[in-house]
């Protein structure tokens, strides 16, 4: 659906030129929702505004529904826009209009009469919730309505793509979750393709089929979702995920671990991800093979409505039984760890 | 107050009104597409065009920095030109619009300032026309800093007039000074500034009154 090519993005400044882009290209398949994940100043906003040609790219190809809008001319750029929605951090709605004015604006632009507008806007703010509030100003509006208003403003012309440049970083957790509905509601009914930016790794986590996460310009990493989550690649990745996933050790225990192990004990870091992520596998580890583990930390989360865990435990027996246990876990498709660090404290102490 | 009294600050009321009414009517009517132009043609403006931006900042700044006493007497072949006469109120009202344009196109620029940049994103993003931009959204967003500048404006215009006055141009400030200065009629005199006072205090509260029902902020 969508096709980036080899883009660069350089902005001239005062104080020298500024890459923003680097040669970066992406496929976006229609009805995916796409995040993209960067810290500030990665180059994600230039990337979702290059999409509708906000930006012009420096070098490189833009293509959308198989058309090259590098190549287009301003009046078919126009034209082209219509298949792209567009929603804001700061939503962006005219003040001096009411809820549903603003939402008839893009098709007062495209000239329709009064009486299709209606047709066409009040479905709209019934499917975002918004039919008793069409009189309001959006100065009388939260911010959760206002970014409903937003929404279907950006679908009144029916587009094929919907971008979001941080669509949910002005709202509070729990209208973020509302919107993230909202807007995978609209992708199932309307089998929308969306790109998404946004700096939490919670929003991806929460929607996105895809991921790519953004550093200086490039994309240093993309895949599924679930696989970028589980299996990060890249060392900013993994710090993106890992406060989500659980990774790292909370504080408090990792202050009690020292980097000398004591007798047998090791640490294990235990990824329960794939078909056997659900079974009851570390109380047979000890009761089958008479295994000591120790569970110090642990999280059990679902990703693209697929289960996955992280367990750090400690486990204490002979070097026979840890291996055989390495190997159980193996046979069940679950990754383990070494951690070099090993608990020093005594067991009781925990 | 005799009734003959009445009746002068009555006509140079009217006069006034004809002469601040048409000037700032007619300098809006330029004013607002030259403070639109100013706007769309600055660095980063939808049609950005440096050359003329600079171009016209100087002429406006040219314009505005001339007293007003000054550019009515400069003007006066031009006033005659188009009024047919250089004394008057037919006559004053060219030399007040000259100065209305680029005092409204300054404040039109300002209050288009104000409008946030992601909406004119927004709607370029809808696939709008720079005219469908002007028109649709800086224009209403804009509103009610217009308005409060042609309040201004209005004011300002106000206090023109009555120098216009001073050089046959009729209404109030031409009463004052005839009346209140020349025949040394001080009750005349503070008729005239009672009445521009009560004046510039209705156009002022209209024009508050009118930016409150218009902003939707
Ligand atoms: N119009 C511009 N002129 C000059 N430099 C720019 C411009 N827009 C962006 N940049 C620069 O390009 C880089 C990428 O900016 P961009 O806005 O795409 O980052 P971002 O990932 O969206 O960051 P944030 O999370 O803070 O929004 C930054 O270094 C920024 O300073
Ligand atoms: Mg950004």
């Amino acid at each position: 659906m969508i096709e980036l090519q080899n883009l660069t993005k350089r902005f001239d400044t005062p104080s020298g030129g500024v890459e923003a882009l680097r040669n970066v290209s992406l496929t976006i398949n229609q009805g995916e929702i796409f995040g993209v994940i960067g810290r500030s100043g990665a180059g994600k906003s230039t990337l979702i505004r290059v999409i509708n040609l906000l930006e012009r790219p420096t070098e490189g190809k833009v293509i959308v529904a198989g058309r090259d809008l590098t190549a287009l001319s301003a009046a078919e750029l126009r034209a082209a826009r219509r298949d792209i929605g567009m929603i804001f951090q700061h939503f962006n709605l005219l003040s001096a209009r009411t809820v549903f004015d603003n939402v008839a604006l893009p098709l007062e632009l495209r000239g329709e009469s009064r009486a299709a507008i209606r047709a066409k806007v009040e479905p709209l703010l019934e499917l975002v919730g918004l039919s008793d509030k069409a009189d309001r100003y959006p100065a009388q509006l939260s911010g959760g309505q206002k970014q409903r208003v937003g929404i279907a403003r950006a679908l009144a012309t029916d587009p094929k793509v919907l971008l979001c440049d941080e669509a949910t970083s002005a709202l509070d957790p729990e209208t973020t979750e509302q919107i993230l509905k909202l807007i995978k509601d609209i992708r199932d009914r309307l089998n929308l393709t969306v790109v998404l930016i946004t700096h939490e790794m919670a929003v991806v986590k929460e929607i996105a089929d895809r991921v790519a996460v953004m550093e200086q310009g490039q994309i240093i990493e993309q895949g599924e979702t679930f696989d970028v989550f589980t299996r990060p690649q890249h060392a900013t990745t993994r710090s993106f995920v890992a406060d989500l996933i659980g990774f790292d050790l909370p504080p408090a225990l990792q202050k009690r671990l020292s980097a000398q192990p004591v007798g047998n004990s090791h640490l294990w870091r235990i990824l329960f991800t794939g078909p056997h992520a659900d079974e009851p596998v570390i109380a047979e580890l000890s009761r089958n093979l008479g295994l000591d583990l120790n569970i110090l930390h642990g999280r059990i989360d679902e990703i693209q409505g697929r289960p996955f865990g992280v367990m750090v435990v400690q486990a204490r027996g002979d070097e026979a039984k840890l291996i055989a246990a390495k190997s159980y876990l193996a046979s069940k498709q679950l990754t383990v760890e070494e951690l070099e660090d090993v608990i020093a404290i005594d067991r009781a102490a925990v | 107050m005799s009734s003959q009294l009445i009746a002068l600050l009555f006509e140079g009321l009217l006069e006034t009104l004809v002469m601040v009414g048409v000037s700032g009517g007619i300098g809006a009517l330029f004013g607002i597409p030259l403070g639109v132009i100013l706007i769309l043609t600055d660095r980063g403006g939808i049609l950005q065009n440096l050359a003329i931006n600079r171009v016209l900042g100087l002429i406006i700044n040219a314009a505005r920095s001339t007293p007003f006493i000054i550019l009515m007497v400069a003007i006066i072949p031009f006033t005659r030109l188009v009024a047919g006469t250089s004394i008057g109120t037919a006559a004053a009202i060219v030399p007040l619009t000259i100065a209305a344009i680029p005092f409204i196109a300054r404040l039109v620029e300002t209050a288009l300032r104000e409008v946030p940049s992601g909406l004119i994103e927004a709607a370029d993003a809808m696939g709008a026309t720079p005219l469908q931009i002007v028109v649709k959204v800086l224009l209403p967003e804009a509103l009610p800093g217009i308005v409060a500048g042609l309040t201004i404006t209005f004011v300002s215009l106000i206090g023109y007039s009555a120098m216009a006055g001073a050089v046959g141009g009729g209404g109030l400030g031409d009463i004052g000074i005839r009346y209140g200065y020349q025949r040394f009629l001080p009750e005349v005199m503070l008729a005239v500034v009672l009445v521009l006072i009560v004046f510039v205090q209705g156009v002022q509260s209209a024009g508050d009154r009118l930016v409150r029902k218009l902003s939707h902020r």
